[in-house]
């Protein structure tokens, strides 16, 4: 797969290490996210914070989404599902990181400077502000949907999870790609075509299984069941997301229930699943995910991803 | 143009791609511009094939290098990220120099309708992949994630290989 071969002056690990400055910090992959687009104005009558706070709310979700199809790496029913589900957590970890990146530029990252013990809070540039907000922030400050935090229980309710997911955040950033921010729709332009696949293979995979055998079909409709009651926070919209939708850069997520609903209008009959009626969860007193109320599996989620970096703030690889 | 820059570019255009080592990063299409600031700094504008591609590094390490060793000392490879790459950037010749490695090269899809719902097809896609080793038509995908982003992967029907795709999107 590579093109280093043993008569290079370096191999990859050590350009791993020696590339950038940056990448001596073993939980940056040595690569920036460029300051090409990252740092372009913020379009004129957009208030800077709220900005910020919505490329929080759409990195988080593909960033957690990424860290929970992780948990199948080693794990996952075949080889090739293993790949695909790796390779999905992949495309979704590469948006998170921008979003990520322009959300630190204007200026998400600062608050959490202090949450890193190598006293190294003066450290600037995208990556930086990526793995701060990736690796400090605690589960109240995320700002992602419920549904990408819960447990993603077997194969089937994983691919479930993961048609609800794709063909949500795919309606979300096809409209994206027309927002006034040049960074959210150079980021929605590139993400369409992978969200595209992701659905695909979702599909694929939930009529492979509804209209398999009677067990595949049993757990398939469990699997949906135990997805549905998060469904309904996908369409509900915040006050930041309201303000960005009337200033021309934000999506009112009001909007994406119709396309959500005749994708899975096509799939569920086709799988021969039936569509639950099961009460919504998610929000409480009408907060959620978007306001940092989470359940607890977030806490679980964070654990994982984030016990490395704390426990070890220098390390290097 | 100065022959600086044409040096710049000719290093720049050489490179090949880290994951597909038969392609240079201008048969791949990921190439948006080689330029030269007023400090002489050579500026590379790469654009990723993938959101998460993590040859991106490679990329812009062995960019790095190869201008180094052409002589010029100041380097700065920048991303972009619009707008975005699809398989449709990858030329005639790469498509060729995939076909010969054994990758079935991509088909150029055109320019895709604007504006709608991206429609789901749940049937397998009908299209003819044919088998970079005999040519025949009779090829089935076996997963649809290869061993990098951009692929899949195929077995032929005919002459029992399996085989990469690079799939389009």
């Amino acid at each position: 797969m590579h093109s280093h071969d043993e008569t290079d002056d370096e191999n990859v690990y050590d350009a791993l290490a020696t590339a950038d400055d940056d990448g001596r910090w073993a939980f940056g992959t040595g690569f920036d996210a460029g300051t090409a687009e990252i740092d372009a104005p913020v379009p004129d009558g957009v208030d800077r914070d709220d900005l910020a706070t919505y490329c929080l709310m759409l990195a988080d979700d593909a960033l957690v989404a990424s860290q929970r199809l992780s948990g199948w790496t080693t794990k996952a029913p075949e080889l090739e599902e293993e790949v695909a589900l790796a390779n999905i957590a992949l495309d979704l970890l590469g948006q998170a990181r921008v979003l990520l990146a322009r959300a630190g530029h204007l200026g998400a990252a600062e608050p959490y400077r202090g949450e890193r013990s190598d006293g190294k809070g003066g450290c600037a540039g995208p990556q930086d502000d990526e793995d701060v907000l990736a690796y400090f922030r605690d589960d109240r400050a995320f700002r992602n949907v419920t549904l990408v935090e819960t447990d993603l229980g077997d194969f089937a309710q994983t691919v479930a999870w993961l048609l609800v997911l794709a063909s949500w955040r795919l309606a979300l950033l096809r409209r994206l790609t027309g927002s006034r921010d040049p960074v959210l729709a150079a980021v929605a332009g590139k993400a369409v075509k992978e969200l595209t696949y992701h659905r695909d293979y979702a599909a694929q995979w939930v009529l492979r299984l509804g209209d398999g055998t009677a067990l595949s079909h049993a757990r398939m409709q469990a699997g949906l069941e135990a997805v549905w009651p998060f469904v309904e926070e996908l369409f509900t919209a915040h006050a930041v997301e309201r303000r960005l939708v009337d200033a021309g850069v934000a999506v009112d997520p009001t909007e994406l229930r119709w396309e959500v609903d005749a994708v899975l209008d096509q799939v569920l009959p086709a799988a021969t699943l039936t569509r639950p009626e099961r009460p919504a969860v998610g929000l409480v007193g009408g907060r959620g995910g978007r306001d940092g109320v989470h359940t607890e599996a977030l806490g679980l989620v964070l654990a994982v991803m984030q016990s490395l970096a704390r426990a070890h703030p220098e390390a290097t690889w | 143009m100065t022959s600086a820059l044409t040096d710049a570019r000719t290093a720049a255009e050489a490179v090949v791609d880290p994951e597909m080592p038969m392609l240079t990063l201008a048969d791949l299409g990921v190439l948006r511009g080689v330029e030269t600031a007023a400090d002489g700094t050579v500026v590379v504008t790469l654009t990723p094939t993938y959101s998460g591609c993590p040859a991106l590094d490679e990329m812009r390490h062995d960019l790095r290098r190869a201008l180094h060793e052409a002589g010029h000392e100041r380097v700065e490879v920048r991303t972009t990220f619009s707008p975005p790459w699809s398989t449709d950037w990858i030329s005639d010749a790469g498509r060729r120099k995939l076909a010969e490695a054994g990758v079935a090269p991509p088909d150029r899809l055109g320019p895709r309708p604007a504006g709608g719902p991206v429609p789901l097809t749940l049937h397998a896609p009908s299209r003819v992949v044919a088998c970079p080793q005999c040519g025949a038509a009779d090829t089935e995908e076996t997963s649809r994630f290869g061993p990098t982003a951009c692929t899949a992967l195929r077995r032929c029907r005919s002459c029992g290989e399996p085989f990469e795709h690079v799939k389009e999107i």
